[in-house]
């Protein structure tokens, strides 16, 4: 299996009052066409080793890496002008909450075909028939009806997988999840993960799913990374986690709370000054 | 004497109604947790309950006393919320200081410096905190602040909206622990809405589910951690949360 994407040594950084600060410190790792978690707490570093890959770090963040290739292609050397014709079409990102993300003043039908447009010139039958065929996909019904309506009139579950489809229509290699589902309630939650897991496996596509959530992750990737601080303390097969070994991925998976619980007091992780 | 006794509760957002004939007691001392997804009306209820949903019929009794439609000071004294989102719920531009000492100043009491002083250590929260900004506090120290808040007026019960779903799984620990300690030192009786079944386990003794407005089913948490919930949604919402279980 061939790497799809390579990273060595990433840097990201920002300037601080008290000096630079690196909120991603020397991260390395390599993808192939498989399903990566990447798992801490906030302010591990995680979002921005997700946001860095796509070149989304806006000054004064800073990124630097001794190596970042995707399929090839050194992302760091890339113009800001040919970073377009990677993001989306190449590689693609869903962001956390779809209230946010999508645009309010754009039926869905435009925004989804916004998206196919930018990177393919195609009719308009062909256009309409594909958008009909990605929602389907991600299992919207009536997609014929949802395609004419405004993201405000659509539900927080449904408006994820819209993101989604208008994230998988250019047929992207890799695609970067950021916290998909910790905006949807549980039920929609699963739902939702099943689409991108079918949609991944189908497509041979390479996801790294980004998330604090330790289940959510290891059920749904094959590879774990454990990030605190931005390092990387532990990485390990998904089934592993349980037995994972580092005290600080111990204590994360301790301090969740058990349908049978009946422990009197959590277990809290030791805090460093600067985290507390 | 029950904490809190609802009986059949109708609350309406305008036109629409949003839940039918809800009817629970919580025993004083006792925590009590509403389970169901988004939309099911348990937010709502204890919207009801704080007073922020006013158009309601049936009856709402804290302490034995009935609560009236309106604003009701003796009321807030007894029971105080705790919202979702600490980054929301307290005012950007008012120290923890500020805000701890609002309720005192509302409700007359003087002896502010030394009660501030006092819920501050009893929510763990270190003295250095106590001029700063929300912004400078992380997400669990905000959480402990609007913990704070609420029991200042020494209230006796609390009606908790899903208080730790915004917080890391780490944070979430040191919350819940607080929460469960607080309860056995001040005796204090709990209302908790969450979709959080595990955090029920935790911190809750019953635990009533609801689907579209109506209460679905009453059960022991003992119930809930053997799996022996009756109705059919409930049994599926566990299963849910089994699958998938969000931390």
């Amino acid at each position: 299996m061939s790497a799809l994407l390579e990273i060595e040594n990433l840097r990201v950084t920002f300037p601080t009052a008290r000096g630079p600060i690196d909120v991603v410190k020397g991260l390395s790792f390599t993808l192939g066409r498989e399903r990566l978690g990447i798992v801490g707490e906030s302010g591990s570093g995680k979002s921005m080793t997700g946001r860095s890959i796509l070149r989304l770090i806006r000054a004064p963040g800073k990124v630097s890496a001794d190596k970042m290739r995707f399929d090839g292609i050194d992302l760091l050397a890339r113009s800001e002008k040919q970073m377009r014709d990677i993001r989306g079409a190449r590689i693609s990102m869903v962001m956390q909450d779809p209230k946010f993300s999508l645009n309010p003043v754009m039926t869905i039908g435009d925004q989804i075909a916004e998206a196919l447009l930018t990177h393919q010139k195609l009719g308009r039958a062909d256009i309409r028939g594909r958008t009909l065929a990605m929602l389907e996909a991600v299992r919207i019904n009536d997609p014929e009806r949802v395609l004419g309506l405004y993201p405000h009139e659509v539900s927080g579950g449904m408006g994820q997988r819209i993101m989604i489809a208008m994230m998988l229509i250019p047929e992207p290699d890799l695609l970067i999840a950021d916290e998909p589902t910790s905006a949807l309630d549980v039920s929609v939650q699963a739902q939702v993960l099943e689409i991108i897991d079918d949609l991944v496996k189908r497509k041979g596509m390479g996801l790294i799913l980004i998330s604090h959530d330790l289940d959510l992750v290891s059920a749904y990737c094959d590879r774990i990374l454990v990030m605190r601080a931005g390092e990387v303390v532990e990485e390990c097969a998904a089934g592993e986690l349980r037995n994972a070994k580092h005290p600080y991925t111990r204590g994360l998976l301790a301090s969740i709370p058990r349908l049978d619980e009946d422990r009197e007091e959590l277990p809290v992780l030791q805090r460093d000054e600067a985290s507390t | 004497m029950s904490a809190l006794t609802i009986e059949n509760l109708d609350i309406s957002y305008g036109d629409s109604k949003v839940t039918h004939g809800i009817g629970f007691t919580v025993a004083e001392g006792e925590s009590f947790a509403l389970v169901g997804e988004s939309g099911s009306g348990k937010t709502t209820v204890l919207k009801a309950i704080a007073g922020m949903a006013r158009s309601w019929s049936g009856s709402i009794a804290v302490f034995g006393r009935p609560r009236s439609h309106g604003i009701d000071r003796e009321f807030a004294r007894q029971c105080q919320m705790v919202f979702q989102d600490p980054y929301g719920s307290l005012h950007p531009r008012k120290t923890v200081d500020a805000t701890l000492s609002e309720p005192l100043t509302i409700h007359g009491i003087s002896d502010n410096g030394e009660r501030v002083d006092e819920v501050m250590r009893s929510v763990g929260l270190d003295r250095r905190f106590r001029f700063r900004f929300p912004h400078q506090l992380s997400g669990g120290q905000r959480q402990r602040v609007a913990i704070a808040r609420a029991l200042i007026l020494k209230p006796k019960l609390l009606l908790l909206d899903e208080p730790t779903s915004a917080l890391d799984v780490s944070v979430q620990a040191e919350i819940l622990n607080l929460l469960k300690r607080l309860r056995r030192e001040q005796g204090l009786t709990y209302l908790m809405v969450t979709h959080n079944l595990p955090v029920v386990s935790f911190l809750c003794d019953r635990l009533a589910v609801m689907r579209h407005g109506r209460v679905v089913e009453i059960a022991d948490v003992d119930q809930l951690k053997q799996g022996l919930l009756e109705d059919p949604y409930s049994r599926e919402l566990v299963e849910l949360g089994a699958a998938h279980p969000k931390t």
